[in-house]
């Protein structure tokens, strides 16, 4: 069966359309039947992986597919990286800059609020040429 | 069949489309040059009845008339009520109000009082999710059974205070006078067209405790008539508290809890939802979203300026004391005025139940999207080119109903009858050879 598929671009450090990607993926999940804590559950992830690209990364691309039993959604970015993995998966840990945090984003909770809400999540790649993370989310 | 209180009065309709694309949750269409509205979507906000520039949205509340249909009438001011007249303290808008033909007047505010009351005891006993969301605006409730299914769990299960006054009222007339519960009528002076479908809908109860809905514009001229004759008599009984219900926040204030946000507009309090959805808000105990500007002051029914009305309101409030309203209702069990009747998840906006049927149309959706020109302009009737494909995809509008698309197919059309128009049949004249 064909999925449907979703792609956007999000622009680095582009705090006025933050969070749309998300926000435009949670409406057609909501279209297309996928039960409601789903839809909470894949929203918080792609919105938190959406923000990471905003605020860390040099710009990047979110892609959605949407199955009869799973969603895939994919982070990729070009960079810089996430130099240490162990670090950045602790709550609480931040690396984003003062003033973003001073908006009241990069609480150190992206990533480990993406483990917590997917099923599985794998960082392809995560070095200066960019970061690549997939996660499903099954039901 | 359910109910709706806004609804179109055809003869007024120009089909101007600027009703549409206001709509919150896209339940308006135009179709033969008359605003249509989708029953299943619409939560009754009101926002077509304040942008319609020809008045064509009418909110549809109960007529005075029907009071005669009962021995003993109660009229149920809605705080908002204090909040429209000029020069005018909460006794005498009572005290008018009851002369308008009613045998007793109970504020709905002494029963927010009550709510309130209850809202400060039941959280610290009672483990509710956070944030903690007011169930007191039903428009509110609506749109989250529609679009923020998950966040059910989260809304408080209070009866509004408009309930909790009909029964309260119900059951003190039925004691005193002694008549049959259906020999009383209890009416709703009311500034919401939300309201009004929620007591023939009702939400998280049976069923209603109001016979009736008035239009607080309906009692409003009443009010004044009688305003001339009536020397003050009934004194009210609210607190600061309960009256502050009016404004947005007010209900915040009256649960004393440390951290409380409340946001009017509708869509204001959708972008909030989201937030809140996406687990940003966790650290707020309280949220109270009110789908009109300002609360219910600014309610589709009420005459005042929203503005005027809510100065009115903290001027009212400040003569007003802080509890001393709700010192009789103290023993009583709140589990009379609980919800009972678990909120259902709307399904509205799901294009198929079967998830790979629905994933087929989105497809479809999709493709019929990119072949339209994206100005969301709402000639077609629908309110954008999305909601347009959508409709194309559900059944419910043709392609050609974007007039770039038929503009487009009427140039392909008429090159054609151009072309064919300069052929000429052989037998008028042709120097086409004739082979063998
Ligand atoms: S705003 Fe809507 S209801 Fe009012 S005239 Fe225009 S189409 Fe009709
Ligand atoms: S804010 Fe008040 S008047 Fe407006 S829809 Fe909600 S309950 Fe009704």
């Amino acid at each position: 069966m064909k999925p449907y598929t979703m792609d956007f671009d999000v622009k680095a450090r582009d705090f006025s359309s933050a969070g749309e990607s998300s926000s435009k993926f949670r409406k057609t999940l909501l279209m297309l039947s996928i039960p409601s804590d789903i839809v909470r559950r894949a929203s918080i992830a792609a919105y938190e992986a959406e923000m990471n690209i905003v605020i860390h990364s040099y710009g990047g691309k979110m892609h959605f597919e949407i199955y009869s039993d799973k969603i895939v959604i994919i982070a990729e970015d070009t960079g810089p990286g996430i130099k240490d993995l162990e670090l950045a998966m602790k709550e609480g840990y931040s690396t984003a800059p003062k003033e973003v945090i001073e908006m009241g984003f990069g609480a150190g909770m992206g990533l480990p609020n993406m483990k917590r809400n997917a099923d599985t999540m794998e960082i392809v790649n995560h070095d200066e040429s960019g970061t690549k993370i997939v996660m499903t989310i099954n039901f | 069949m359910y109910f709706h209180s806004v609804t179109l009065d055809r003869d007024r309709c120009k089909g101007c489309t600027n009703c549409i694309k206001r709509c919150p949750t896209e339940a308006i269409r135009v179709r033969d040059g008359k605003a249509k509205i989708i029953k299943e979507k619409c939560i009754d906000c009101g926002e077509c009845v304040r942008v319609c520039p020809y008045h064509a949205k009418v909110v549809v509340t109960d007529d005075i008339g029907m009071m005669e249909n009962y021995k003993y009438k109660i009229a149920l001011p809605a705080p908002s009520l204090y909040g429209q007249f000029k020069d005018m303290t909460i006794g005498d808008i009572l005290t008018s109000l009851q002369s308008c033909g009613f045998d007793e007047v109970f504020e709905v505010a002494y029963a927010a009082d009550i709510v309130s009351y209850i809202t400060r005891n039941i959280v610290k006993t009672k483990d509710y999710k956070r944030p903690i969301i007011s169930s007191a605006c039903p428009a509110i409730v609506r749109l989250i059974q529609q679009r923020f299914p998950s966040l059910m769990d989260n809304i408080l299960d209070i009866m509004p205070p408009v309930e909790v006054a009909g029964k309260i009222a119900r059951d003190e007339a039925k004691k005193k006078t002694g008549l049959k519960d259906e020999e009383i009528g209890v009416f709703f002076v009311s500034p919401c067209a939300a309201k009004v479908t929620s007591v023939k809908n009702p939400i998280g109860i049976e069923k209603s405790y109001i016979n009736g809905v008035f239009s607080m514009r309906d009692v409003y001229s009443m009010i004044l008539d009688k305003r001339k004759f009536v020397e003050k008599k009934i004194d009210h009984t609210s607190s600061m508290i309960g009256v502050g219900w009016a404004n947005a926040g007010g209900e915040s204030y009256g649960t004393s809890l440390e951290n409380c946000l409340f946001v009017d507009g509708i869509q204001n309090v959708i972008g909030v939802l989201e937030d809140i959805e996406l687990g940003k808000l966790d650290d707020i105990d309280f949220f109270e979203g009110l789908a009109c500007v300002g609360g219910c002051v600014g309610g589709p029914l009420t005459v005042a300026n929203n503005f005027v009305a809510r100065n009115r309101i903290m001027k009212l409030k400040e003569k007003l004391n802080k509890d001393e309203a709700t010192k009789k209702y103290i023993e009583v069990d709140f589990n009379e005025f609980m919800l009972n009747v678990k909120l259902k998840k709307s399904d509205v906006l799901n294009l198929d139940e079967d998830i790979d049927k629905a994933i087929d149309m989105m497809n479809s959706i999709d493709e019929i999207y990119k072949s339209l020109p994206g100005l969301d302009c709402g000639s077609c009737g629908s309110p954008g080119c999305r909601a347009l494909a959508e409709d194309i995809v559900k059944g419910f509008a043709s392609e050609y109903d974007c007039i770039f698309k038929l503009k487009d197919r009427i140039k392909i059309l008429a090159e054609e009858i151009n072309k064919l128009s300069i052929k000429i049949p052989p037998v008028i004249g042709s120097d086409k050879e004739v082979k063998p």
